[in-house]
């Protein structure tokens, strides 16, 4: 006899849905980051890339995708909090220290999940929907997106912020991309240190990469 | 017998007091003077209970039963570590050697909703005898002791099987996580049985109900901390959770396709 239990809102279920949602978003951050780095090669060819990026239909597929995954993530992750909130109930008097002691990232998840969401907002509220400054690149007249970067990373109290929130942002993947794996049950003993350290060198790639644009931009002007 | 290199200790106990389950608890400080360094630390509570006992007080309460690392009885958080500082110990196994002179040690009990407190440092556990009832067993008889080898276990199948079935149930594992998650322990259940020819029959049934079973006992999910594991007296490995996760979605997806081929039939 089986007893009923629906897979979705299961213990592992949620946690299957966080890893699902949260590869979405895994993708994107390193697509994000990589097409930036244009910033490194020239304005035009920012620009340009911006501009092909958001012309056309499929951006909208994209972005509906983007924020269904998100809205997903958060929601799940505030219904496990809360879940695993109720199940511990009393916290200790004493924190574990020494050799039981528990890497910080993997603690503290809903703490900078809660602030990757708020950035997200906000850097949204910047460049999204920010000044519009238009320029025409070959007869084609499109947003100068790499004069609004360059604006806002020339104050230093943004790019300070930027700083913060993106260590954040690596903290959050390097236990969320191999725990990703754990969640979807895509480990074993053999592949456990190797999955962990691809988790820990994706996580410095995506917030490297992304941390040297602002700096450069501050240091540049 | 005492070994020649045995120090004598003088420590402070800060001991979790809760005389019942619904009754309100405290922290209450005890002078534990004259500890040989040969103690175990079940030993030096001993000591300090007959102090307690004989100045008429109500000694502290504590689960134990075999005092050889082998039962699952004992367990409680020493400093905010479940079975104490060291690794691969149960705190029977603890021995006051791993302590300083002048130290205070602070003892609370396993915290979790689904261990409710008996008193000071003994919770129930029977959650977990719950989630194994519901199917971390095998229905086959296997009869005697096979000849070697007659039926062929992959070596690593057999090695993590066995491994697996160190697990002595002491909750540790619930105790150290944030969560309150049971996902090592029925992680290490179903991966003993999944890995051997006898766990066939059940496995996918097995798997289902003791998560169903382990959700409503109320336990947390697993935020892959790895504190579990860390705590865990005899290494159980984080794989063993990841194990359950992919034999609970198989377990799914197939009950999912027969429920439909008997639901078309």
């Amino acid at each position: 006899m089986v007893r009923k239990l629906c897979f979705l809102t299961s213990t592992l279920g949620m946690k299957y849905l966080m890893g699902a949602s949260g590869l979405i978003w895994v993708g994107f951050v390193m697509a994000h980051m990589l097409g930036n780095l244009l910033l490194f090669v020239s304005a035009e060819a920012y620009n340009v890339y911006g501009h092909n990026l958001t012309s056309g239909n499929i951006i909208y597929l994209v972005e509906g995708a983007l924020i269904f995954s998100l809205s997903a993530h958060v929601i799940q992750g505030i219904l496990l909090t809360l879940k695993n909130r109720k199940a511990k109930g009393t916290q200790y008097h004493v924190q574990a220290a020494g050799n039981k002691k528990t890497p910080w990232a993997s603690r503290t998840m809903i703490f900078h999940g809660t602030i990757i969401l708020f950035f997200v907002i906000y850097h949204l509220i910047t460049f999204k929907f920010g000044t519009y400054y238009s320029v025409i690149i070959n007869g084609t007249e499109m947003r100068d997106l790499y004069r609004l970067v360059v604006e806002v990373f020339s104050n230093p109290v943004y790019v300070v912020g930027y700083a913060i929130c993106l260590l954040l942002l690596t903290a959050h993947l390097s236990h969320g991309v191999a725990s990703m794996f754990q969640s979807f049950g895509f480990n074993n003993r053999a592949h456990d240190k190797k999955i962990r350290m691809v988790g820990l060198v994706y996580a410095f790639i995506v917030g490297g990469g992304f941390l040297i644009q602002p700096i450069y931009v501050y240091f540049l002007n | 017998m005492a070994s020649t290199k045995a120090k004598i200790l003088n420590l402070v106990l800060k001991v979790w007091r809760q005389s019942g389950p619904k009754s309100e608890g405290k922290f209450v400080e005890y002078p534990a003077k004259g500890i040989s360094t040969d103690a175990s630390f079940l030993e030096m509570l001993d000591a300090v209970n007959e102090h307690i006992i004989a100045d008429g007080g109500d000694p502290i309460v504590f689960d134990h039963d075999c005092r050889e690392g082998i039962c699952g009885s004992c367990g409680f958080m020493i400093d905010g570590q479940a079975h104490g500082p060291l690794r691969s110990t149960t705190v029977c196994q603890l021995h006051m050697r791993h302590f300083n002179d002048g130290d205070k040690i602070v003892l609370e009990p396993w915290r979790a909703q689904s261990f409710p407190i008996i008193k000071d440092l003994m919770v129930d556990r029977t959650a977990l005898d719950r989630v194994v009832s519901s199917g971390g067993y095998v229905s086959v008889n296997t009869g005697c002791a096979q000849d070697g080898n007659s039926i062929p276990i992959r070596k690593r199948d057999a090695d993590e099987a066995f491994e697996a079935a160190t697990c002595i149930g002491c909750g540790a594992c619930v105790a150290s996580c944030k969560n309150a998650s049971a996902m090592l322990f029925t992680g290490a259940k179903v991966s003993h049985l999944a890995l051997l020819p006898q766990g066939q029959i059940e496995r996918e049934e097995r798997v289902l109900n003791m998560v169903a079973q382990m959700d409503k006992e109320g336990f947390g999910a697993c935020s892959n901390t790895g504190a579990c594991s860390a705590s865990c007296p005899k290494d159980i490995d984080l794989t063993t959770i990841a194990r359950l996760n992919r034999e609970f979605v198989k377990a799914t997806v197939n009950k999912h396709n027969t429920d439909q081929k008997l639901g078309d039939g």
